[in-house]
């Protein structure tokens, strides 16, 4: 994602990037980021928090015409939760990342994906 | 409060801690630049309100009611309509955190709505007829040959102005 944000920006069109996943975006470098330090899946918005996401979303149209140097970030105001443990639990023994269902399918793909490249079809 | 309590989570280090825990070998690479390319807004040659806004995601979206067909294994940038109400779209994706939150909202994550609500009001000028899915892939070779690429010359087809990018 944040690799198309730079082609884009590249080749004359700009952009703004939201996410959840500061370290990885910024590590990367984009032009403009909309960071919310919320779980992995919400980066416009609390869910059916519609005044939040309109607030978000302009905070990044914003960010998009003023902003006058490449890799400026721009934090949300908002907080997920009072209580902050949902960070201690991600990537955990506990909580799997995928579920073994989407694990299988993963480990599947990437079998698919090798057998076309020895094909030298991608 | 321990350290990741007090700020983001460094999902870079959890990651490597993780599938360290679980026998994987060398550690991921994330992509890393010492330069970040930019292209001012005033280069665009007018104001946001006359400006037609692209949309890519991450979200792996589908259409209700539509047959998904066979997943593609070389994972290819796809677009679908920006018109389709936000309550027809649905989204694919396993890899977010579930224990957290959800994906049920689609403007959580895909702000489909609220930017026609904002050229219906005039703050941005259009939302471009259709928005790409970009999958998030281990080969950065793969975004930058035929990914990005591939969102450029469809955005290029549509007129885009300006780009909104959600990661989910």
């Amino acid at each position: 994602m944040s690799l198309a944000a730079r082609h884009l920006e590249e080749n004359g069109i700009p952009t703004v990037v939201f996410g959840c996943a500061r370290d990885i975006v910024e590590r990367c470098g984009v032009p403009r980021f909309v960071f919310s330090d919320f779980p992995l899946g919400n980066p416009t918005g609390k869910p059916y928090d519609l005044d939040m996401q309109r607030a978000v979303l302009s905070l990044g149209l914003d960010l998009l015409v003023e902003a006058t140097a490449p890799g400026t970030t721009v934090v949300t105001p908002y907080e997920w939760s009072a209580d902050p443990s949902w960070k201690d639990k991600v990537l955990t023994k506990e909580q799997p990342f995928l579920d073994p269902e989407s694990t299988k399918k993963w480990l599947e793909r990437k079998e698919k994906y090798r057998a076309l490249k020895a094909t030298g079809k991608i | 409060m321990n350290r990741e309590t007090a700020s983001h989570v460094r999902y870079i280090d959890k990651t490597r801690e993780y599938y360290q825990a679980e026998g994987y070998g060398k550690p991921y690479e994330w992509a890393h630049f010492d330069d970040i390319p930019f292209t001012p807004f005033a280069s665009v040659g007018k104001p946001l309100s006359g400006c037609r806004v692209g949309v890519v995601t991450t979200s792996e979206m589908a259409r209700r009611g539509v047959e998904a067909g066979p997943e593609d294994p070389r994972r290819l940038v796809y677009a679908l309509a920006t018109d389709i109400p936000a309550d027809e779209l649905y989204s694919r994706k396993a890899a977010y955190d579930r224990y957290a939150t959800t994906l049920d909202d689609v403007d959580s994550y895909l702000p489909l709505t609220h930017l026609h609500r904002f050229a219906a009001e005039g703050r941005i000028g259009a939302v471009a007829p259709r928005f790409q899915m970009i999958q998030s892939e281990y080969s950065q070779r793969k975004t930058l040959t035929v990914d990005a690429p591939e969102i450029l010359k469809q955005m290029r087809e549509d007129r885009v102005d300006v780009a909104v990018l959600t990661a989910v």
